[in-house]
């Protein structure tokens, strides 16, 4: 299986809203700690170690 | 007395003319009074004027105002203008235009092509002035006029101040010749952003201002650029944080830099200094010369309501958007479109007052998902906190290599309109598909074996039998409704209308919202899908 690179996201104005507003008020190493924790919570969702390796390719 | 334009005139429209309601000795009073003639008061007038209803517009000036706003006109506000007797002008003398480039820094990133439908009358938008479709739209008074439409529009005719009654509303205006009264069954308030009434009326006007400048300039070349809208973030030729290039009729460029907050706006407005910031854009060997520039800054707000008794509010009186997205006449032009049938039949006593409760909620509906997209959109383009920067940088590096990015990129989603998903005015959707036309949605234009099918709804309510015929006209609730049989099935019309079924029937509402469907005609659904929108069959009053 390979990395969806397409467009895939149901609603990306409201995805990055909320992105936006889980933000709000915090600090620039609190933002970043979130990051943090949100890569990890999505990466449990892909669960697989190839799309993962492909991921973190796509992201440099 | 003399009376100080407010801004300067592109085109004289309305002289003023002395009126004999100046010269009266007790108040006349005028069924419906606009006040504004601005493209929404203009469509106000326009479309009641044609409905049969004598219409007075006031206007503080004498025409039109020279300067950059709205370039940028979508279809479903072309459709509109065809209705009203002014969409070929505007067609014949704005700009097509489907492709567009997005850079960051001096990289493109992307170029997308907003590829067109077919079996349109209308193209998605058009690039064309303000000041033209203001002045296609007095042409078509004009016309309305010869053809006995009664709509009269009064040039340096301030409104100074109100009194609402109950079933009146006493207006003062003044004139170079000084001031007079008259009085309004009806006062429809379109008077902009700034709105006089609404302050007379002493009605808020909240919502967010963002904290940024951004500078207009459009300027005359015959540069060959292409006929694309081209958009910067983070510009290469360091001026602002975005920059924008789009083609206007007439040779004409509308050029945008986003200045930021804290800015010397007289030095920014001095020509050489304009002049320096679009020499680099341009790469200073082009050309040109400056026709206007301006600096604007931006808010997203919406009064409470619209109706206040019987002064209405409509256009940016009563909501005002920042203009990514061109959403700002794109849905003002929706807000009459919505209004004129209401208080058409609540005029001619068809349809209780109440109805233009409708107004109120589907509007304002309207306005909420306008101010949504357009906040967000200026969200992307001026990132509030570090945080939101890293990640609205993000996505455009990401944007340069991926096409998965390229939807979360954010220069302006725009202009759609509203579908009003569950309000009280729509019936049953006895069918399923297809979605884009259920009930609560505007009908979708389609080709017929003779036009197109928006073309063949009249002013009033329509039953469209697809595949199955319709009486062509029959009386219900006191209405005229008009029945419109196609028989040939075009596969744009399947796709649009029927999905898979055989037949299908539309009720359509006079400012083309699609009321109810079935599979089937039965006169009997039809008559209480008709009460529920005319607001008889209210459940909830
Ligand atoms: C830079 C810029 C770019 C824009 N781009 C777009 C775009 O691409 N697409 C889009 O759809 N929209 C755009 N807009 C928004 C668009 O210009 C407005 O939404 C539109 O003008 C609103 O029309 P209106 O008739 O409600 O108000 P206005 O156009 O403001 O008209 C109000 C009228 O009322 C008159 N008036 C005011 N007070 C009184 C009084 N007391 N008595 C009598 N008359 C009075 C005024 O003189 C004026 O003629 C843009 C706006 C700006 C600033």
């Amino acid at each position: 299986m390979s990395l969806n690179l397409d467009p895939n996201l149901v609603d990306p104005d409201g995805f990055y809203q909320a992105l936006l507003d889980a933000h709000e008020g915090l600090d620039a190493a609190q933002s970043a700690e979130f990051n943090a924790r949100l890569i990890f919570v999505l990466a449990n969702q892909i669960g697989d170690p190839e799309l993962l390796a492909q991921a973190l390719e796509a992201a440099k | 007395m003399t009376m100080q334009d407010r801004y300067p005139i592109a085109f004289q429209l309305y002289p003023y003319q002395r009126s004999a309601d100046q010269d009266a000795k007790a108040p006349v009073t005028h069924p419906v009074v606009v006040v504004g003639g601005g493209p929404i008061g203009l469509a106000t007038a326009l479309d009641l004027g044609l409905k049969g209803h004598p219409v007075l517009a006031l206007d503080d000036h004498e025409g039109v105002g020279q300067g950059s706003r709205a370039i940028c006109f979508v279809r479903r506000t072309l459709e509109i203008a065809h209705r009203l007797g002014a969409g070929a002008e505007m067609l014949a003398k704005g700009i097509v235009w489907q492709k567009g480039r997005v850079f960051h820094d001096s990289d493109e990133i992307f170029e997308f092509d907003l590829l067109p439908e077919d079996g349109h009358r209308c193209p998605a938008f058009i690039n064309l002035s303000q000041i033209h479709f203001k002045k296609f739209l007095v042409e078509a008074i004009e016309r309305a006029n010869a053809d006995c439409a009664k709509i009269e529009i009064r040039g340096k005719n301030r409104v100074d101040a109100i009194d609402p009654g109950k079933d009146e509303t006493v207006v003062d205006i003044s004139t170079p010749d000084g001031s007079y009264q008259i009085k309004a069954n009806w006062l429809i308030a379109c008077d902009g952003a700034r709105s006089p009434i609404r302050d007379m009326m002493g009605l808020g006007f909240d919502g967010r201002v963002f904290e940024d400048n951004f500078l207009m300039a459009d300027v005359k070349m015959t540069a060959d650029f292409l006929t694309e809208r081209w958009f910067w973030f983070e510009p290469w030729f360091k001026s602002g944080s975005s920059a924008l290039l789009h083609k206007q009729p007439d040779d004409i460029w509308r050029i945008d830099f986003q200045l930021g907050w804290d800015i010397d706006r007289e030095k920014e407005l001095k020509e050489e200094n304009v002049r320096n910031r679009v020499d680099q854009m341009l790469g200073g060997k082009v050309e040109y010369e400056l026709d206007w520039c301006s600096i604007y800054t931006f808010q997203c707000r919406r009064m409470e309501k619209f109706c206040h008794g019987r002064v209405l509010f409509a256009g940016d009186s009563a909501h005002q958007v920042s203009p990514f997205g061109a959403r700002g006449a794109n849905s003002g032009i929706q807000d009459p479109e919505n209004l004129a049938w209401k208080l058409d039949l609540a005029l001619r006593g068809h349809a209780p007052e109440t109805l233009l409760h409708s107004y109120d909620e589907e509007r304002l509906a309207a306005a909420d998902e306008n101010i949504l997209n357009s906040t967000r959109s200026t969200d992307f383009l001026t990132p509030k906190f570090e945080a939101s920067k890293k990640l609205r940088d993000a996505v455009l590096t990401l944007a340069a290599r991926h096409r998965f990015a390229r939807p979360l990129v954010n220069s302006g989603r725009l202009s759609v309109p509203c579908v009003y998903d569950s309000l009280s005015g729509f019936g049953p959707d006895a069918i399923v598909t297809p979605k884009r036309t259920r009930p609560d949605a505007p009908a979708t234009d389609a080709p017929l074996a003779d036009g197109y099918l928006l073309d063949k709804l009249g002013g009033g309510f329509t039953v469209i039998g697809f595949g199955t015929s319709i009486p062509s006209a029959q009386n219900i609730e006191g209405l005229h409704v008009a029945g419109l049989t196609i028989d040939e099935i075009s596969p744009e019309t399947r796709e649009r209308y029927l999905g898979d079924e055989a037949s299908a029937v539309y009720l359509i509402r006079p400012d083309q919202y699609v009321v109810a469907r079935w599979a089937e005609y039965d006169k009997g659904k039809i008559a209480s899908a008709i009460r529920q929108a005319i607001g008889k069959d209210n459940k909830c009053p």
